[in-house]
């Protein structure tokens, strides 16, 4: 309690916990989103009756405005402002586009190739010999979002974890509190333990302000059914990252050697656990890598029950590895330990 | 061990080396239940490694220590209630207020943490109660590590140079409480290397240096056994030297007199004949008479070279 105490008066702790974190998912969380459905913005020069018949279902697609010249139009996409300038002369089509973005370009010419030969097959006055249809088969990729807050969660939460142990047994050793406590009549454990509820309390704190901000329509976050197993892995997590804290703390003499040492740690891992990358997208190398940082598996814990939509027993196997992890980590943190300096 | 009743400290022949170097050589001392034991000594003597090894944080190399009839090494959870500890630091909690940091503490010692506002007001701080601990004063943060060192009502107290960087005025108000805890019947053992505050605080003293006891007793015995010269001094201009020289009567000439200008000094063993003398001739302005000190004592065993 008065530890809890203790941290919520630590503005340095709570801005690196909990205010950081979610500036990132706020940052990443706009710049990603839109990624995965690119629009294209055409100019309409004059008037296109061609777009007449189709505007209601071009709109999926394209924005169209109107009202400027030629020139000031073909200004317009030279300067990357709009994607594709359209007149039409008589019977002609004309669509100018820049070709800076290929995918882009590419599309254009399709939309207006399309439209152009539903025109024609229209004033044929016949049938079309072929319908196309099409239906949406839901994606297994996933959007950004769906990556970018499991990830940023995990790595908050290792850091906070990592960071508030080993700084708390630093400080605790220095300022000889940890004698002091060693010299009443509680057990290590219990000091741990309680040590233990600040850092689960704070991850909580962490996995319910992510999930709030996450799941506003405009990030769009949608969590799948098994989403509360994020729970008992954010708490593996958290013991795990305790852990390596624990040991941390354990073998840094100062205050600057435990941070040195936790960053030295976590960042690296952040990288390569695929919390700042996903890891569908990462090199081959960087997958493997990934096996062996703990981080992966609180990360990938928590995108397969809370994104993926796979059932609460795929996060049992990431809940295993970070409780065995924790388990190691503990005893020999507990083998090293030092009551004080000397 | 007058009284039959075994000695709440016991040690014996206690030895422990750090390396090469070696703390503590040796040493044997009682303290009695009750008794407000001092240990002196410059730095380094091995003051602080008696005490942590009395304390339980250290183990002896040889030699056996008993408290309240217990061994404090290994850890000794039975023995942990009844001894109170305050380090040499303040040891706090990050940012908690100081009743945060004593219900911190009675929960830790198992309490009520209503004994919290009660050791608030025996060591001065019910006004502070609300401040962080970090904005406390010298003397306040002391005086609330003692306290917590209290919480538990314990039964024998340490203290590791407890008043170390305070101002005098908060010395004598840490002095005050000390004695009164010291009244409540618990037996107090107490590190410093300020003479004053031993003589005017303990029952008995050890003085140590490079590991052993050099003299063990009441501040009191330790300065008669020193056997200095009494010194009396007047207003300067009131005698001659030499007539103060004659004041004891031939063949009983005090050991010493000067005149800085300011006094006039005279050292001698039989004060009564001295200071009648002086009385007989009207000469007693601005009389100062000062025996040995416990500095003294100490100085004498320790040498005056300086160390650090």
């Amino acid at each position: 309690m008065a530890m809890f105490r203790g941290f919520v008066r630590d503005r340095v702790a709570m801005v690196f916990s909990i205010l950081i974190p979610v500036l990132f998912l706020l940052l990443f969380g706009s710049i990603y989103k839109d990624s995965g459905s690119p629009r294209i913005s055409v100019i309409e020069v004059g008037r296109v009756s061609l777009l007449d018949q189709a505007r209601g279902q071009l709109a999926s697609v394209m924005t169209i405005s109107r009202g400027r010249s030629l020139a000031a139009a073909l200004q317009d996409v030279r300067a990357g402002t709009d994607d594709a300038a359209v007149q039409q002369r008589g019977g002609t089509l004309v669509v100018r586009y820049s070709i800076a973005d290929q995918v882009t370009a590419g599309v254009v010419q399709e939309v207006f190739a399309s439209l152009v030969q539903q025109a024609n097959q229209a004033a044929s006055g016949r049938p079309p010999a072929v319908q196309l249809t099409t239906a949406q088969v839901e994606n297994k990729s996933l959007k950004a979002i769906q990556y970018i807050a499991p990830g940023l969660l995990g790595w908050a939460i290792a850091s906070g974890a990592a960071f508030g142990a080993a700084i708390t047994l630093v400080t605790w050793r220095q300022n000889k509190l940890l004698r002091r406590l060693r010299l009443a009549p509680v057990s290590t454990a219990t000091v741990v333990t309680a040590r233990l509820g600040v850092s689960l309390a704070v991850a909580m704190v962490q996995l319910a302000v992510f999930l709030l901000i996450a799941t506003r329509p405009y990030f769009g976050l949608t969590l799948t059914a098994s989403w509360w197993m994020a729970i008992p892995v954010v708490a593996a997590g958290t013991l795990a990252f305790m852990s390596i804290g624990l040991l941390t703390g354990a073998v840094a003499k100062t205050q600057q050697a435990a941070t040195a040492i936790a960053n030295l740690i976590i960042l690296p891992m952040a990288f390569l656990g695929g919390a700042f990358i996903p890891l569908d997208y990462a090199p081959a190398w960087i997958r493997d890598v990934s096996y062996v940082m703990p981080l992966r598996y609180l990360v990938t814990g928590m995108q397969d029950v809370m994104a993926r939509g796979e059932g609460p027993a795929s996060a049992l196997p990431a809940i295993g590895v970070m409780l065995g992890l924790t388990a190691v980590l503990t005893l020999i943190a507990v083998r090293v330990f030092r009551w004080d300096d000397i | 061990m007058v009284t039959g009743v075994p000695a709440t400290i016991s040690v014996r022949d206690v030895r422990k080396s750090y390396g090469p170097v070696t703390a503590v050589d040796g040493i044997s001392f009682d303290v009695e239940r009750g008794e407000f034991f001092g240990i002196l000594g410059p730095n380094g003597a091995g003051k602080t490694t008696t005490l942590e090894i009395v304390e339980g944080l250290r183990q002896a190399d040889s030699g056996t220590v008993s408290v309240l009839g217990l061994h404090p090494w290994p850890r000794n959870p039975a023995l942990l209630p009844r001894i109170g500890v305050q380090l040499q630091a303040s040891s706090f909690f990050e940012r908690l207020t100081a009743r945060e940091q004593l219900q911190t503490f009675a929960m830790l010692y198992k309490v009520p943490a209503s004994r919290a506002d009660a050791m608030l007001g025996v060591v001065g701080l019910r006004d502070q109660a609300g401040t962080r601990t970090e904005k406390l004063s010298g003397g306040q943060a002391q005086r609330l590590s003692i306290a917590c060192a209290l919480v538990h009502d314990p039964e024998v107290l340490f203290l590791d140079e407890p008043t170390g960087a305070l101002d005098p005025q908060a010395r004598r108000n840490l002095w005050d409480l000390l004695r009164q805890i010291s009244a409540e019947g618990r037996t107090v053992v107490l590190t410093t290397h300020h003479m004053d505050e031993a003589e005017t605080l303990c029952d008995r003293v050890a003085i140590m240096d490079h590991g052993v006891i050099l003299e063990l007793g009441p501040p009191a015995t330790l300065v008669r056994r020193l056997d200095q010269p009494l010194r009396i001094s007047v207003e300067s201009g009131l005698l001659p030297a030499d007539a103060a020289r004659a004041l004891a009567g031939p063949g009983a000439e005090p050991d010493s007199v000067t005149d800085d200008g300011v006094s006039l000094t005279i050292a001698t063993r039989d004060p009564a004949t001295v200071l009648a003398g002086l009385a007989g001739r009207g000469a007693l302005a601005g009389l100062r008479v000062s025996g040995a000190t416990l500095e003294d004592v100490f100085l004498h065993l320790t040498g005056r070279e300086y160390r650090e």
